[in-house]
């Protein structure tokens, strides 16, 4: 009975007055820019990151993982009342949703999205709680060179899952490694590629590469595309499924948990795969296939479990081995770098609070978006009037105080600026920056083990096959690059990915 | 021909790799590189791009190949003014105070976008010194002082 125990402990540390009210401002904050188009987790999180050095780790992460979560929320939201995804993970929502919504059930879809995405939080908690002790525990018993394959099989699998171009993502994930080495070197106190900058030895500011890229990066590239806005048009209508309306859902539901859980570990692979998977599947098993773009409920349930529950169980990887497996989760492991935590397995052992702590939280902050949501549509949906006009300089205003605050220096907001342009630039030329957020957070520590693991091994490079442990990671990072290249993988993965 | 390079979305990722990888190559002669079993400083560095010209040069071929055209669009003034209304932050916040920065920032970055209204930025300038200021400097106590010099 461990595992109530620990829950209830982390029920506990939720429970406490600041971290309710951290998790609150952070789904808060989460369905907002979930709800605005324009804006997405990914920068409001980097945006945020500088206020979070003031407050204490655990809620800290409490507040960045409901912003995560609640934007998919939000996200989902604007697809059922106005056809407009807020996010790219609630784009499939957005066919039997908006459909719903036409025929006057946009109460309903709202609710059973809701319901749907709190039975899949609440699935993936009690699996995080199961099993993210053992794969805690496994990996402390790692060395370097389990360490090093890990991290390469964790990055090699972003990049060849990431949307795009594998080769340039594979490309951009060395430039966010070699990026990740500049400042002074742990082992010689070398000051490398700072230019004589003081400010850069200690490397790149995280928020800097974050803020830069995906905040101002961004903006430059919505500003460059015509701006169009839908109208709201349809009525919420009752909020109450019928009885009916549960039983058609809760098996899409269940099917789609299982689908997000199974995807949210695997790393690179967005909750936009997660959710386009289940309603594919639904459509498929379906008795009635044509029903699907018509209103079908379970196109509506499937995909927005699917697509919580893949954001759920993303954490897993992060808390239990320091692996990020998406962008969002890069910037949580620097969240945690900031307050001083070494992310790996030692973090359960040693910030128990911080792990149980934020796990419930997640179960808390889905119960919030649940009473948060229903009744508030309304305002959410007057929020989509704000034309993007307004909302962006903002953007600007937010970020460049947060990079400012970082260090108290100017120098990180001209390499912000440069980084912007580094950002609209690699979107010209069809690169992901995702997998170079991910080289970055892990470039220094794949030096330092690969460091360790050859000083052991007396430069002996066999030392990553010899181990077991370290060869089954290089074989799966060899049989991932293997299958993706493969023409008829390659085909479904573009098929799906869009 | 030359006008389709130009153009070429593959050929300019690889160019960039290239870049990136010869560059920290060539900087990275300086550091010791030691051995495989006491890496130097320039070890990770010199494989490290020496990996990333490797990619560049397979995905420009790639680009010569394939000749992809670059389709997304670029707002030339967006790329110029929003850089430079972080610049101008960063000179600002130093010079003449953490209200003047904000300012300078709001205007020149709502320039950038397609339509200006001067009326509409200036109420939301104030709205937004207002919230900046209590939300980082008397709620997070930031030290930054308002205005400087004047």
């Amino acid at each position: 009975m461990d595992i109530l125990q620990n829950l209830f402990y982390g029920i506990g540390v939720a429970l406490s007055l600041q971290n309710l009210l951290y998790c609150f401002i952070g789904v808060l904050v989460g369905t907002l820019i979930g709800v605005l188009p324009g804006i997405g987790p990914l920068a409001t999180i980097a945006m945020l990151l500088p206020i979070t050095y003031n407050i204490p780790p655990v809620a800290a992460l409490i507040m960045l993982a409901g912003i995560y979560y609640g934007a998919q929320y939000g996200g989902s939201t604007t697809s059922i009342l106005v056809n407009l995804p807020g996010e790219t993970s609630s784009v499939v929502t957005c066919i039997d949703g908006y459909q719903m919504a036409r025929q006057g059930r946009a109460g309903v879809a709202l609710a059973i999205a809701a319901i749907g995405s709190f039975i899949a939080g609440t699935i993936c908690t009690m699996l995080i709680a199961m099993i993210g002790p053992s794969v805690a525990e496994y990996a402390l018993k790692f060395g370097s060179p389990e360490y090093f394959s890990l991290m390469l099989l964790g990055l090699v699998t972003a990049a060849v899952l990431a949307q795009g171009d594998m080769l340039k993502s594979l490309a951009m994930m060395f430039l966010g490694l070699m990026l990740g080495i500049v400042g002074s070197d742990v082992d010689t106190g070398i000051k490398r590629f700072t230019f004589g900058f003081f400010e850069l030895a200690d490397g790149i500011g995280f928020v800097v590469i974050a803020v830069g890229v995906f905040a101002v990066g961004e903006i430059i590239s919505n500003l460059s595309e015509t701006e169009e806005r839908m109208v709201f048009t349809s009525k919420v209508g009752s909020l109450y499924p019928t009885l009916q309306d549960l039983k058609q859902a809760i098996a899409p539901i269940l099917r789609g948990t299982a689908f997000g859980a199974f995807f949210g570990v695997l790393p690179g692979t967005g909750p936009s795969i997660a959710s386009f998977g289940s309603y594919m599947i639904e459509k498929k098993i379906a008795d009635d296939p044509s029903r699907f773009g018509h209103g079908a409920i379970e196109g509506v349930a499937g995909p927005e479990s699917a697509n919580n529950a893949d954001a759920q169980c993303k954490f897993i990887p992060m808390l239990t081995l320091g692996i990020p497996a998406s962008g969002t989760m890069a910037l949580m492991l620097g969240a945690l770098m900031i307050h001083g935590i070494t992310p790996g397995p030692s973090v359960m052992v040693q910030q128990p609070a911080l792990f149980w702590g934020l796990i419930a939280s997640m179960w808390i902050g889905n119960l919030m978006l649940v009473v948060l949501n229903l009744p508030l549509v309304g305002l959410w949906v007057s929020l989509l009037k704000v034309p993007y006009r307004m909302l962006f300089p903002a953007i600007m205003v937010f970020s460049a105080i947060g990079i400012y605050s970082t260090n108290n220096t100017s120098f990180d907001v001209y390499l912000a600026a440069i980084f912007g342009i580094l950002g609209i630039m690699w979107r010209l030329f069809g690169c992901s920056p995702i997998p170079m957020l991910l080289g970055f957070v892990l470039g220094p520590m794949m030096e330092e083990n690969l460091r360790r693991a050859l000083q052991v091994s007396e430069g002996d490079p066999s030392v990553f096959l010899t181990r077991p442990i370290s060869l089954a990671f290089l074989i799966a990072t060899a049989l991932v690059l293997i299958v993706m290249v493969m023409p008829a993988v390659r085909k479904r993965r573009d098929d799906i990915t869009g | 021909m030359v006008e389709r390079l130009l153009k070429n979305k593959d050929f300019w990722a690889g160019v960039m790799f290239i870049g990136f990888g010869a560059a920290a190559m060539f900087i990275a002669r300086d550091y010791r590189f030691g051995s495989a079993k006491l890496m130097g400083p320039g070890f990770f560095p010199t494989i490290l791009g020496g990996i990333l010209v490797g990619f560049g040069v397979c995905i420009t071929a790639v680009g010569l190949l394939r000749g992809e055209k670059i389709q997304e669009r670029l707002s030339i003034r967006a790329l110029v003014l929003l850089p430079l209304s972080l610049i101008l932050f960063g000179l600002l916040v130093q010079s003449a105070g953490f209200i003047p920065a904000i300012a300078v920032l709001m205007f020149i970055a709502a320039l950038s976008g397609r339509q200006f209204r001067f009326l509409e930025v200036l109420v939301l300038t104030g709205i937004l010194v207002v919230a900046t200021v209590s939300l980082f400097i008397w709620g997070l106590g930031l030290p930054y002082p308002l205005f400087k010099g004047f």
